[in-house]
């Protein structure tokens, strides 16, 4: 493989590409991390081993939510270490409403009864819609600031969030909050294994594609723009902040639909999610998988999700592990496991 | 590609390992041994290991696996216990939360729970199941037990101190439930907090006879060292806690003369007791705690049953369990309505060893046969 | 009232337990270009050092100073090792290669000294209280936690002002090619400033280790509030630190105190106790949060 000819043809992310086929090297790396994560867990449903699709959901959820962080930090170069907070509210959506669906109680009472629900065509909708509204209010504020003091509003918010969440002790405080039934979908038992990961496959596959029609359009090449140079957008008549705004929302939602899905696959839903390492990990694995790559989420997943299972089968000081296999990708491995496999995409 | 492919193959191969000898029971150890608090999990293993190994049965095997203190993996664990692995039994979880999220789905799914330490009000109350046994306590068993101890040696003014989370303010109500009269004030800290300045100089300012606190793992130590030299002189009552071996050699001096109650002690004369700490001072280099202790209660209630009938016979087995024909370490042990203890709780005090370093002594019985009052809400 | 001066002076040992976090951190940012997630580590650190040298030699006093000097090592190794490679790297690559140095931190602790918390106590000199004019009763650690905290202050003050080390931290900070061009050795700087970061880090996790508990993980929940500091007093500006870690630490413990009491005049005590406590661990970060809207670069932005 020319590995000179492969980095110096290739396209900025977002920009116009040259017709990306599928049958070059990236697009059999993409199509075979696809097709692995959707064979190997029908393979292993029919064999009986219902503990391996749930691993695969688990793994489909995180990629999911990492998909929705890559588009801030990959594509828009806002480097957020707060997206916990959206993939909390997701998962705090699914859990607050099963749970009033469960005692027959409204979520609000007043001015106008919301009864909870537990179809998760409902909730799905709500979490969309609620993230998408927190994101509006904490990216206007964080937007207005660059740098570092980006990267720490943005962590200042979620620990506000998680803190609201660990001290208000009506939906369980630090206890969290188990949703005794899997919320239900019309004509599908979402208690099924494997049903629940074709699910998840489509929230992600849908949320691939959103990112990659986004970053095709004029948008995402404003959104590439802004990123690289946001004098030269300026002085072509367009002003940045709407755009990474806009970004900075939608990336929120895509995360707080899969906190959401992960609320229900786990049947419980507790501060952890907003916790402050739970917005490093989404991170890490964006990293890993490599920074601004549409797979690179999926690859990262896969990865940080086979490592927790089988270090922490061998060793109580996994994290240890962990902890030097990211130095290394930090330091050495910059283009993470899609620059690995499909080759380098970015100038650097 | 190729690694892709290899590691599918893998993943086939471990898949395919289980589901040998359907004989041997296999037991899901879920317990925290890293992150906070991670020595309670430590010791819980290690009690119920060394019950394993005395017994020297050969057709048990324990897989343990470690929660890290967080309900979400605790929870994926327990789908890969029962999954993949196919435990009779799932034991080992030491926090409420992680077993709020653990058992009411295990149970149901037809896989015994036996708890060595979380014991949540709602798993005794509402949410009971016929698979669910605990063999360490109710929550509110210890906080009640010195509530009752306090208001019979005349305390009148009790402040009370404990983190605001769910186990917390469970703890103060369990206390006022068998205390039984006015309390000066409720302090309520962040949980994890470590600089508690502020809540001495409220207990300072207040006019109360007594503290009762409960701060578990580092934040009672954090509190007890910050007590100790803030001039303030009122009797402190916990319950054991945040008065376990460990904790208090870390305190240190300040400890000394701190009461707590709890269901067990290194020195409660009994046999099995005598054994029991003897075995696991030689195998550990260690003085027991009550968590150790719990754990080794836990195996041979298991091992016990387990003599009678094997875990595939569900009804045999519960039955097994229910009668709880084993040797306690805590002088008598039986199974209340709702598969939870009925015991006596003791009264401990920290005082200095001869070693120089703080330990607990016993006292006396602060309660006797205690039981928990969410039973009448169980319908099993 | 006196209770009110109590919280405020023990919201001001909070503040200058903060500083000597935060100062460190905000240097290194500042001559450096470094985020260092990290920073909490040094804090764990240090305070192991001193709890393992105390108990062997009975003295806390050269407990600490083994303390401060293995800290000041750990941080200079960690330099050579790690922390040079990522000075030309974006922030994110920065935050991760750090988080990881957390993973590998704590984890690293724990498997070679256990989860157990280590016992260290303040001398037998500094325990106890006093009586302050005005009746109060205080404990003297805490004061002397304050007066250690305001030395450092004071002694960093003449070091960037009147030194040689300090004429070259300053111009690091407003000129980074510049000071090169001067003949300065650069790297050796960068690992000075480091380990002295570190070593400001050992210092505060010793003795606050002494009051508190020395355990895995301690400097986690610190390092948030040090960044917290350090945002609102804008980074890179020692001056900003020591606002910022005043207004942090003396806005954090009255929160605590009286927004319950606030909350108990129209509520139950246990609710008023729910809703106060919640938005009492939110305030710092609401503050924060208010600061950058308004100021985006933090109280007394340094030069970037």
């Amino acid at each position: 493989m020319n590995k000179s000819n492969t980095s110096t043809l290739a396209p900025q992310p977002g920009l116009p590409t040259p017709a990306a086929s599928w049958y070059d090297r990236k697009g059999l790396v993409q199509i075979g991390l696809l097709a692995f994560l959707l064979l190997v867990p029908l393979a292993l449903y029919f064999l009986g081993h219902i503990y391996y699709v749930n691993l695969a959901s688990r793994i489909t959820l995180i990629a999911m939510a990492a998909v929705g962080l890559n588009l801030a930090i990959g594509y828009g170069g806002m480097i957020s270490f707060g997206h916990a907070a959206y993939f909390g509210l997701g998962g705090y959506v699914a859990g607050i409403s099963a749970y009033h669906a469960f005692d027959f109680t409204p979520v609000i009472g007043w001015p106008v009864a919301i009864p909870g629900s537990d179809s998760m065509l409902v909730i799905w909708l709500a979490a969309i819609l609620l993230c998408g509204l927190l994101a509006l209010a904490i990216g206007a504020i964080s937007l207005r600031t660059t740098g570092v003091y980006f990267i720490m509003i943005t962590l200042a918010f979620a620990q506000m969030m998680y803190y609201f969440a660990n001290s208000w002790p009506t939906y369980g405080g630090e206890d969290g909050l188990p949703i005794f039934l899997r919320n239900g979908l019309p004509w599908v038992d979402t208690n099924d294994a494997l049903t629940f990961f074709l699910i998840c496959f489509g929230g992600l596959v849908l949320s691939l594609a959103l990112t990659s029609r986004i970053m095709k359009s004029r948008f995402g090449a404003a959104l590439t723009m802004a990123r690289l140079n946001d004098t030269r957008l300026a002085t072509a008549g367009v002003s940045p902040y709407p755009i990474r705004l806009v970004a900075f929302v939608i990336s929120a939602m895509i995360t707080g639909l899969a906190g959401a899905l992960y609320a229900d696959l786990n049947g419980f839903v507790s501060p952890t999610m907003l916790s402050w390492h739970m917005s490093g990990e989404l991170m890490v694995i964006v990293i890993l998988g490599g920074v601004g790559r549409l797979y690179g989420p999926l690859a990262g997943a896969l990865l940080f999700v086979m490592m927790e299972t089988l270090l922490g089968g061998m060793t109580e000081y996994w994290q240890l592990f962990l902890g030097l296999v990211l130095l290394f990708v930090v330091l050495f491995a910059k283009h993470g496991v899609m620059g690995w496999l499909a080759g380098r995409e970015r100038h650097e | 590609m190729k690694k892709l492919a290899s590691l599918g193959l893998g993943l086939l191969m471990t898949a395919s390992m289980t589901a040998a000898q359907a004989d041997e029971v296999r037991i899901g150890m879920i317990t925290t041994l890293s992150g906070g608090g991670s020595h309670l999990g430590v010791d819980v293993r290690d009690g119920f290991m060394l019950a394993m190994e005395r017994s020297g049965r050969d057709d048990v095997r324990v897989l343990i696996q470690d929660d890290a203190n967080r309900p979400d993996l605790a929870r994926s664990l327990s789908n890969e216990f029962m999954q993949r692995d196919n435990v009779d039994i799932l034991t080992g979880i030491i926090w409420s939360n992680l077993a709020m999220a653990v058992v009411p789905a295990a149970v149901r799914q037809g896989t015994f729970y036996i708890s060595p330490n979380a014991g949540p009000s709602d798993l005794a109350g509402r949410m009971c199941h016929e698979n669910y046994f605990n063999v360490a306590y109710q929550n509110d068993n210890l906080h009640g037990a010195m509530g009752a101890y306090m208001r019979e040696q005349g305390f009148e003014r009790p402040i009370l101190l404990a983190p605001n989370y769910p186990a917390g303010t469970d703890a103060l109500a369990g206390f006022k439930h068998l205390y039984e009269g006015e309390v000066v004030d409720e302090i309520y800290t962040q949980m994890g907090q470590t600089d508690y300045a502020a809540e001495i100089a409220r207990i300072r300012a207040s006019n109360a006879d007594s503290l009762f606190f409960f701060l578990p793992g580092g934040m009672g130590i954090s509190f007890m060292k910050q007590w100790e030299n803030s001039g303030v002189d009122l009797p402190v009552f916990g319950a054991a806690f945040s008065f376990d071996e460990t904790i208090i050699k870390a305190v240190g001096s300040a400890a000394i003369g701190a009461m707590n109650t709890s269901l067990w002690a290194y020195d409660l004369d009994n046999e099995a007791n005598h054994a029991f700490v003897e075995a696991f001072r030689e195998a550990y280099g260690r003085t027991p705690t009550l968590y150790a202790a719990q754990g080794y209660d836990t195996a041979n209630l298991i091992l016990s049953a387990l003599e009678k009938a094997h875990p595939s016979d569900q009804d045999a087995f519960r039955e097994a369990l229910r009668e709880a024909d084993f040797d306690t370490v805590r002088g008598k042990f039986r199974f209340g309505p709702n598969h939870h203890p009925i015991q006596d709780i003791y009264v401990r005090e920290v005082v200095e060893g001869d070693d120089g370093q703080p330990t607990n002594r016993l006292i006396g019985i602060a309660v006797e046969d205690i039981q928990d009052i969410y039973h009448e809400q169980c319908q099993m | 009232m006196t209770l009110f001066i109590e919280q405020l002076i023990n919201g001001l040992q909070l503040g200058t337990m903060l500083f000597l976090m935060a100062s460190g951190l905000t240097l290194v940012f500042g001559v450096m270009g470094l985020i260092n997630l990290a920073h909490g580590s040094f804090y764990m650190v240090g305070a192991y050092a001193t709890a393992l040298v105390t108990a062997a030699t009975g003295s806390f006093f050269v407990g600490l100073v083994a303390g401060i000097a293995v800290a000041a090592a750990v941080g200079a190794l960690v330099e050579l090792i790690v922390i040079r490679r990522l000075y030309h790297r974006p922030h994110l690559d920065q935050v991760l290669a750090t988080f990881a140095l957390i993973l590998i931190f704590s984890e690293g602790t724990r498997w070679v000294f256990g989860s157990s918390p280590l016992w260290l106590n303040p001398p037998a000199m500094l325990s106890g209280s006093v009586t302050l004019p005005g009746g109060l009763r205080y404990p003297i650690y805490r004061l002397v936690i304050i007066a250690v905290g305001v030395a450092v202050a004071v002694g960093m003050y003449f070091l960037i002002t009147r030194t040689r080390l300090g004429m070259r931290i300053r111009a690091g900070e407003s000129d980074r090619e510049m000071i090169g061009a001067l003949g300065v050795n650069i790297a050796r700087l960068y690992t000075l400033v480091f380990a002295m970061g570190a070593a400001l880090a050992g210092l505060a996790g010793a003795m606050v280790g002494a009051l508190q508990s020395v355990q895995v993980g301690m400097g986690e929940p610190v390092l948030i509030l040090a960044f917290v500091v350090i945002v609102i007093g804008g980074i890179g500006s020692i001056k900003g630190a020591l606002y910022g870690a005043i207004l942090v630490g003396v806005v954090d413990t009255l929160g605590r105190v009286f927004l319950p009491a606030f909350f108990r005049q129209f509520m139950s005590p246990s609710e008023a106790a729910g809703v106060g406590s919640a938005i009492a661990a939110m305030l710092i970060y609401i503050m924060m949060a208010a600061i950058l809207a308004f100021k985006p670069k933090g109280l007394f932005a340094a030069n970037e």
